[in-house]
């Protein structure tokens, strides 16, 4: 049996007295999706740096593919040309045009030959409901468009696997719609998917299994019937008690 | 409604033309009154013959307007130059390779240096001390003889070297304003490092100092006249102050302030231009 796409063992992590992660254990195997729901500050936005090695941990290990990714003889860049990371704020590149923000990571990171990447870009632009956007600056886009331009950008290198970090909270909710059906549209092809969320919905809509962190440590793990359903432990009950009282859930 | 309307309208009106009818009255009476005051005071035909003498303008202005030339090209060379050096020195200020640690050390001892250096001491040292080097050292076997003794090449590079340590920085707070999270996204879809600064962060830096470069240049425009002092022959400055001293009429250096007015004014409203239309 192949490994497990991602496998996080121990991971910890602190900044400065602030211990954000406290030993974290969890596995995405191939084609599948975990969501990680909890609190802000819970430490879902950290983990997912992590693994991206946007952020170095303390202890532990992070595998891709079997192999380990987190000692410090492994290249990053390697490893984050296998990863596609996408950012609660976007991070749309506001100098480049919506084309070549696809572009440029397949081109100048990949090494895919100009012509190609571009001709990749505007059929995966296209997919996602921007066709004709190729041109204009990010920053004339709304959210949800920016959001799907930055979905496109991750997935444009086909990662090994895609990190999605919050990807709707900055949204209006009107917008959110149309950025959820580009993510359901990668989970319809396989795609394996590690997802910081706040929106249960959604969590119980894509993931396979939903993750629920509180203060750094992963409290309860499995499918999304059982843990938003049926939580097992007082804090996840509390956590879902709380959104169900905001109107949340 | 169509009434209120049109009332608030005529009333808006009616405020305008008063608004503009004080403004202008105020304006003559101002102005007016300031300029019958310099013009009727007893000592404004001296004044006037010493500063603002249209013969002498005539006769100075012509020879003034071609030493001008020099100080453009000066001044473009110059810039082109201090564009460069400036971005090498922050670059090798904000790089962050070990091996590149020697090269860290030198663009930081430059800036504070250079920056620290008045303009004209610099001019000066360079202009004066190079073709004194070069002249001592023709005398014992020529080891240096390959320097430039021309002022106006030396000139160029003393203000090349002064200009460039304060482009640097203004370079560098460009690399700053950039938010951390541009480079997180390049390197996230795969850059390297050094992709990431040449794709993502510099371009953004360079757009975003475009103004306050600008305004450097338009100092460094005023300061190329520091050139007349090492002996630079056919410029502005050193032209009017030829002029002036045939008769002890100060007419040329006004003159010659002219010609950097009409370079200086029409690049700060440039600068005003870009940076409100930045702003908006």
């Amino acid at each position: 049996m192949s490994p497990p796409v991602i496998e996080i063992r121990g991971v910890t992590k602190s900044f400065g007295e602030l211990q954000v992660l406290g030993g974290i254990d969890l596995a995405v195997e191939e084609h599948e999706a975990v969501a990680l729901i909890g609190a802000s500050g819970s430490g879902k936005s950290t983990l997912l740096r992590c693994v991206d090695l946007l952020t170095e941990i303390d202890d532990g290990d992070i595998f891709l593919d079997g192999e380990v990714i987190t000692d410090p003889s492994v290249d990053p860049v390697g490893v984050r040309r296998r990863l596609g990371l996408i950012f609660q704020a976007y991070n749309l590149f506001p100098h480049l045009n919506v084309l070549d923000n696809v572009v440029l990571g397949i081109h100048k990171g990949q090494g895919v030959p100009r012509s190609e990447a571009e001709a990749a870009a505007r059929e995966l632009l296209a997919r996602f409901g921007l066709d004709g956007r190729e041109d204009d600056n990010p920053e004339r886009l709304s959210g949800g468009q920016q959001q799907r331009v930055a979905i496109a950008r991750a997935f444009a290198a086909r990662p090994r696997a895609m990190l999605l970090d919050e990807i709707t909270s900055a949204l209006d909710p009107e917008l959110v719609g149309d950025v959820l059906r580009a993510v359901r549209e990668l989970k319809g092809e396989g795609v394996t998917m590690l997802l910081a969320t706040h929106e249960m919905g959604f969590a119980r809509e894509v993931a396979d299994r939903v993750g629920f962190l509180h203060e750094g440590r992963l409290v309860e793990v499995g499918p999304p019937e059982q843990v938003l359903e049926d939580p097992q432990t007082p804090e996840t009950r509390k956590f879902l008690r709380r959104l169900l009282d905001a109107g949340r859930a | 409604m169509t009434d209120r309307r049109a009332e608030r309208a005529a009333e808006r009106r009616r405020r305008d033309r008063r608004g503009l009818l004080i403004a202008t009255v105020s304006t003559v009476v101002v102005i007016g009154g300031l300029a019958l005051a310099i013009l009727t005071s007893p000592g404004w035909e001296d004044v006037q013959r010493t500063f603002f003498s249209w013969e002498v303008f005539r006769d100075s202005f012509p020879d003034i307007f071609k030493a001008f030339w020099l100080d453009i090209r000066v001044f473009m060379v110059a810039e082109v130059a201090i564009l460069i050096l400036g971005l090498i020195v922050a670059l090798a200020r904000t790089s962050t390779a070990p091996a590149l640690f020697p090269l860290r050390l030198i663009a930081v001892v430059y800036t504070d240096v250079f920056r620290g250096i008045p303009t004209i001491l610099l001019v000066y040292l360079i202009g004066f001390g190079v073709p004194a080097l070069v002249s001592s050292s023709t005398e014992s076997g020529g080891a240096l003889d390959w320097l430039p003794t021309e002022p106006v090449i030396l000139g160029g590079i003393a203000l090349t070297l002064s200009y460039g340590a304060y482009v640097a920085e203004v370079y560098r707070a460009g690399l700053r304003s950039v938010h951390p999270s541009q480079r997180e996204a390049a390197l996230a879809v795969g850059l390297t490092e050094r992709q990431s600064m040449r794709h993502v962060v510099l371009p953004q830096a360079v757009r975003s100092v475009g103004p306050p470069l600008l305004n450097d240049f338009i100092a460094l425009q005023k300061d190329v006249a520091l050139i007349a002092i090492i002996g630079v022959t056919g410029e502005a400055f050193r032209q009017a102050q030829i002029a002036t001293a045939a008769d002890f009429n100060y007419t040329p250096l006004l003159g010659a302030a002219l010609l950097y007015l009409a370079v200086t004014i029409p690049l700060a409203r440039m600068l005003d231009r870009w940076q409100r239309s930045r702003d908006r």
